[in-house]
């Protein structure tokens, strides 16, 4: 394979809203795509990973030359000008190439190295330990029990080993039923409410096309409803639309006959399948990628997209789930068809409204580790990480962190993580950086040996946990503790488009001044203030003591004086924006303190945070006239408003070229 | 008047209910003159439940069996509704409130009668705006003089009796400036940009009419303006209608400044909707955002429908424009429409926000709208007779103060820590500006609020906001003076529908409420320690 191509004179359009083109030189890596600018000032590096690119188009050759169209899964958009054909071509057969790895050993976090002895990934992959988790729920307990039916994935390779299932269910019941469920399946534990003894598990569909029924699933639900003696019944959530799960029925599969099963009360949500997610998703990246939009054409074209419906499926299904096992202590099935997309946001959801301890960092990772990477979410087929079939490729993780930010939106106090946390989440979710969230199941990651070659993403995450802490997030039992109540009635204008997301790259679109980072900066320093203060009381304390005991009073005066010199200094650092700016630059987690050997993680690291708004610290110096929409009178090519022209008596033209 | 007349019950019992997260309250409901009263009895907390009648905007009875039942539907947007026992006294009550909340007469109106404990009357330093505006502008030019040749409001009825004009032009030539204005709004100035030494004048349209005429006192004022700027210095004219509706204008006998005749200046149109239009666009959005059966399917394009968003963002577009002529072209702004009483105040006080660091503190903030809305001429009295649901077809309603407040919002959330106000302190502009106890807001011109002593016999909105007391509420605790300018995003990514307004009242507030009061834990927790020095708590050795 041609590695390391180099073209000089490339221009680079970084985003929809810029105007400005930078000239530099593009190189490709068998990792990045790195683009030096050649302003000597400067020298600006963007970087992009491979597995960050979805889509690479070649536009109609211009006078500067040939455009190439970069969209990044993480929401970035590129536009590559290379004035040869040649090379163009060259860049483009190349990224092609590039983007599409066929093998695992491709991907980015078999070559990425932090320098961490053995020892420390060791460490850093036992940072969450699921075993660990099931434990805080209060299991194993009388009813439910650590199951090895699954051993060795015999019977079910897209599940762990480790498994929770009613202690009445014999080994003989689950593999019947697995039998009977898409995949093979089965219904197991996915969380456990130690208040009300309920629980929630997951399976796949069963297969029961138009009249099946198989006597070890009806004993199998049977089994988790008695795993809950305080409840009469259990309900089963098929979170598919109606229409879906009867279409199901002609393939042999289906849903739950409410007449076959004892005790059990159906429900369908209407959450839609991958394919119209991915529709969705796109429709409404066009949405944001729309120059200079009206308000119309916005609002219509986000409503068009159906993105923010699906979210509130998404959402209605996690509600249903919490409030079935909060407030009417029943146990809960989930399931949809394969059971690993649908099912794993819907319980994802519910444990979120359900756990403040999923609302921590460590309490999220653990609830990304159980719901999506044990239970086999395909990571490698929906987010395209090795080439493979389009039509595999769904934003559904996407989606579930999306429900996240929703809720952070309602309750800004009561998570520990802020945005940027979700957004770097996001972000490696397609990186392929770190093992984590490397192919389809857990069999195939210890087929792979993930662990032993590749680092965890979520000690990256702890060791800058600095970088995520949300400062209005309020610890204190009272507040935080039991279930988020949302509220029942008007819940639309719940729903806000994300552009902290979706429009991540486009610094001017974001709010300009963080109120995080700010908070942050102002509790860090106070608590240094605090402990200055302690050791000056202690220093005062011992003068005193020495004072006393000579009876003396001359250091009388040069001691306050001393304390306000310092006080008024530090007055200042907290009250002018310059010395913010200064302060933000100090905030120790922010600068990445790694050998020089990683620099390529440091790079990305930089592009990742210089490219979040809130990251910028002196924005205001920078805000100016290109944030406006196009009509702005400094923007020289931009086309006049809607009632220029017709007048001629009207100047449009002249302030527009002024 | 006696208000005794109007009252056709004294008392009754009722259960009031306050939406969906509030307990209701049973008690003695009670009409006064100025007030609506419920007592649920000594023991409950509050004691006392009092809505100023002046803030009801629609009232619906409804009667059956041996009760009734009012729902009171508030100029905050509020939605109230009192089970009442009996259908006579429901009835007496719904036309006691409907008669003393349409009352139209000022000097009986509450603020002559509100007279709280802890304030003086005429305690309040916003007397006088163009005045101290003037000192500020007279430090740095000269080229700027305050005319009294308004000072009994004989050139321009609605505006205040000084103004700051350029000094070259005497006032005579003002007179006549004013003679060619609509409502003799002839050019003053709004405001002085120092970095660039450029200004921002407001006005009506001239009446050029069809056989467009001219004024040379009024060309020479423009001309003046450009000659006291800097040498070559040139100037647009931001007209806040269509070049279209600009041309229509001639034919009732306004229109907009000819080419010819104003030489150095450029006009741009840019059309911002004002009037019945915008008044039906926040009826609309408020009947969306109450509408809770609205499901998610159609919700974006009924937002869309209501336009409210495209007008926040038309008036931050063209405010942008206008800082911009003034801030990176080095031009002089003139801004108008055709009174010059509604969207040119919006667009120019928008402009200061942006431009002015001084006018984004909690004083600078108060004086500009006293100077720019109340004193300018902004016909309050008019433009906030009703809110969002009254029956009555608008007549001259139109929330142009709300939209400014929604635009400074939208500011606050993109620059969140370059405003020393807080949302709550926008929200009670709104409140107070629709109905209130005090009388900033009264009448629709300085020369009104004289004929009336509004100003000696009334409290001043800004003394009963300055009380310590209302400073956790009003105030923004991160704010942190920010010397340059703040250049919004006007893309539709960037406004957001104003919840804390618009759902105030069907949202629970508590999650944000919580927020609200974190933040300021953050902060002050910072102040105390800073203020807490070793020196403070250490008592001096003992000899």
């Amino acid at each position: 394979m041609n590695k390391d191509i180099k073209v000089e004179n490339v221009r680079l359009v970084d985003g929809i809203s810029s105007k400005k083109a930078a000239l530099g030189t593009l190189y490709l890596t068998a990792t990045h795509v790195i683009f030096v600018e050649n302003a000597p000032d400067t020298r600006k590096e963007t970087w992009i990973l491979h597995s960050q690119i979805s889509t690479i188009e070649k536009q109609a050759t211009t006078a500067t030359g040939c455009p190439l169209l970069v969209r990044c899964k993480n929401f970035q958009l590129l536009q590559l000008v290379i004035p040869q054909e040649r090379d163009c071509h060259d860049v483009y057969i190349s990224l092609l190439r590039l983007a599409r790895p066929v093998k695992y050993e491709e991907l980015y976090c078999f070559s990425f190295n932090p320098k961490l002895d053995r020892e420390e990934r060791e460490q850093g992959w036992m940072l969450i330990d699921l075993s660990e988790e099931y434990k805080r729920m209060g299991l194993p307990n009388n009813y439910w029990q650590l199951s090895d039916v699954n051993r060795d994935y015999r019977v079910c390779d897209s599940y762990p080993t480790q498994l929770y299932v009613p202690k009445s269910a014999t080994a003989h019941i689950i593999v019947g039923s697995s039998k009977f469920r898409s995949r093979r399946r089965f219904p197991a534990l996915s969380y456990y409410y130690k208040d009300n003894h309920v629980s929630i598990c997951r399976s796949s569909q069963p297969l029961s096309g138009f009249s099946a029924r198989c006597l070890e699933d009806e004993q199998m639900l049977q089994a988790i409803r008695k795993a809950s003696p305080g409840s009469d019944f259990i309900y089963v959530v098929d979170t598919r639309p109606k229409l879906n799960a009867m279409a199901n029925r002609a393939a042999g599969k289906g849903y739950e006959n409410e007449d076959n099963y004892s005790n059990i009360k159906f429900q369908f949500i209407g959450i839609e399948n991958i394919h119209v997610m991915r529709n969705s998703l796109q429709k409404m990246l066009e949405v944001c990628e729309l120059k200079s939009p009206s308000m119309s054409d916005f609002l219509w074209g986000l409503e068009n997209s159906g993105w923010l419906r699906h979210i509130k499926a998404i959402m209605d299904a996690g509600i249903f789930i919490a409030k079935a096992v909060s407030e009417e202590g029943a146990s809960v099935l989930v399931h949809c068809s394969d059971g690993w997309d649908r099912t794993a946001q819907a319980c994802s959801v519910a444990g979120l409204l359900l756990d403040p301890h999923y609302r921590t960092l460590k309490g999220f990772m653990v609830l990304i580790e159980k719901d999506w990477i044990s239970f086999g979410h395909k990571f490698n087929h929906r987010y395209g990480n090795l080439d493979g079939d389009p039509r595999e490729i769904s934003p559904v993780i996407d989606q579930f962190i999306e429900c996240v930010w929703q809720l952070m939106e309602q309750f800004p106090c009561a998570f520990e993580f802020n945005e940027r946390f979700l957004i770097h989440i996001q972000h490696h979710i397609y990186s392929c950086q770190f093992g984590n969230f490397l192919c389809n199941s857990q069999k195939e990651r210890q087929e792979l040996k993930i662990q032993e070659r590749t680092y965890s993403l979520w000690a990256h995450l702890w060791k800058n946990r600095g970088d995520y802490l949300n400062p209005l997030f309020r610890d204190d039992p009272s507040q935080t503790q039991g279930t988020l109540h949302l509220p029942t009635m008007p819940c639309n204008f719940m729903y806000k488009f994300w552009s902290g997301m979706y429009n991540r790259f486009e610094k001017g679109l974001q709010p300009r001044q963080s109120v995080t980072d700010y908070l942050m900066a102002v509790k860090e320093e106070t608590q240094q203030l605090e402990e200055e203060l302690e050791a000056l009381e202690e220093r005062l304390e011992r003068i005193q003591k020495v004072q006393l005991n000579r009876t003396q009073v001359k250091s009388k005066q040069s001691e306050p004086s001393k304390h306000s010199g310092f006080s008024t200094s530090d007055n200042s650092t907290a009250n002018t924006p310059q010395d913010y700016s200064g302060n933000m630059k100090s905030f120790p987690s922010r600068s990445p303190s790694q050998g020089d050997e990683d620099s390529a993680l440091i790079l990305t690291q930089d592009n990742l945070k210089s490219s979040d708004p809130d990251l910028s610290a002196n924005s205001d110096q920078e805000s100016g006239v290109e944030d406006l929409s196009c009509r702005s009178p400094s923007g020289g090519e931009c086309v006049p408003g809607e009632d220029s022209g017709k007048d001629r008596d009207s100047d449009e033209a002249v302030f527009l070229t002024a | 008047m006696e208000f005794s007349e109007l009252i056709r019950t004294g008392q009754a019992q009722a259960e009031l209910l306050r939406g969906p997260e509030m307990p209701p309250l049973r008690g003695t409901l009670c009409v006064t003159g100025h007030h609506l009263l419920l007592s649920p009895g000594p023991q409950a907390t509050p004691d006392l439940w009092l809505l100023l009648l002046r803030s009801v905007d629609s009232i619906e009875k409804r009667v059956a069996g041996d009760a009734g039942t009012i729902t009171l539907r508030c100029k905050d947007l509020r939605v109230l509704q009192l089970d009442i026992e009996g259908v006579e006294a429901t009835l007496d009550i719904a036309r006691s409130i409907e008669a003393l909340s349409s009352l139209e007469s000022v000097i009986t109106s509450f603020p002559f009668f509100y007279r709280p404990k802890g304030l003086r009357l005429g305690e309040s330093w916003h007397f006088h705006p163009p005045e101290r505006y003037y000192k500020r502008v007279a430090r740095e030019t000269r080229a700027w003089r305050l005319s009294e040749a308004n000072e009994d409001f004989s050139l321009c009825p609605s505006y205040p009796r000084a103004v700051i004009v350029p000094r070259t032009v005497d006032d005579d030539a003002l007179a006549r400036s004013a003679r060619f204005r609509q409502g003799g709004r002839f050019p003053v100035l709004s405001y002085y940009h120092a970095p660039s030494g450029t200004v921002l004048l407001r006005s009506s349209q001239p009446l050029t009419g069809p056989q467009k005429r001219r004024c040379a006192e009024d060309e020479e004022l423009l001309q003046a303006v450009l000659a006291g700027a800097r040498p070559g210095a040139r100037g647009f004219i931001v007209d806040t209608r269509s070049a279209q509706a600009a041309k229509q204008a001639r034919m009732t006998g306004g229109g907009t400044e000819a080419k010819s005749a104003y030489p150095g200046w450029k006009r741009l149109h840019r059309p911002l909707e004002r009037g019945r239009p915008l008044q039906e666009s926040f009826v609309h959005l408020v009947e969306a955002c109450g509408d809770l059966e609205q499901s998610m399917d159609r919700w974006l394009s009924r937002l869309d429908g209501c336009h409210w968003l495209s007008h926040v963002k038309a008036a931050l577009s063209t405010a942008c424009l206008a800082a911009q002529g003034m801030e990176w072209e080095g031009a002089c702004i003139l801004v108008h429409g055709a009174e010059g009483t509604d969207s040119t105040l919006l667009v120019t006080s928008l402009a200061q926000l942006i431009l002015d660091p001084l006018s984004r503190t909690m004083a600078g903030f108060q004086e500009l709208i006293e100077r720019e809305w109340i004193q300018a001429g902004h016909p309050f009295q008019l433009r906030c007779a009703h809110s969002a649901f009254s029956h009555t077809r608008p007549k001259h309603e139109a929330p142009i103060f709300l939209l400014f407040l929604d635009c400074v919002w939208q500011l606050g959330r993109q620059f969140p820590l370059s405003l020393e106000f807080g949302e709550g302190m926008l929200l009670a502009l709104f409140d107070h500006s629709y109905a209130s106890p005090f009388g900033t807001f009264l009448c629709n011109s300085e020369k009104e609020r004289c004929l009336c002593e509004v100003r000696t016999r009334t409290h001043s909105l800004w003394s009963g906001l300055n009380q310590p007391k209302e400073q956790r509420k009003l105030r923004n605790p991160l704010y942190a003076p920010n010397p340059l300018a703040i250049w919004p995003s006007v893309e539709p990514q960037s406004l957001r529908l104003w919840q804390g307004l618009f759902l105030r009242w069907t949202h629970p507030p508590e999650p944000s409420e919580v927020a609200w009061e974190k933040v300021w834990q953050i902060a002050t927790d910072q102040e105390k320690t800073e203020g807490s020095q070793p020196t403070d708590s250490a008592s001096e050795p003992q000899p």
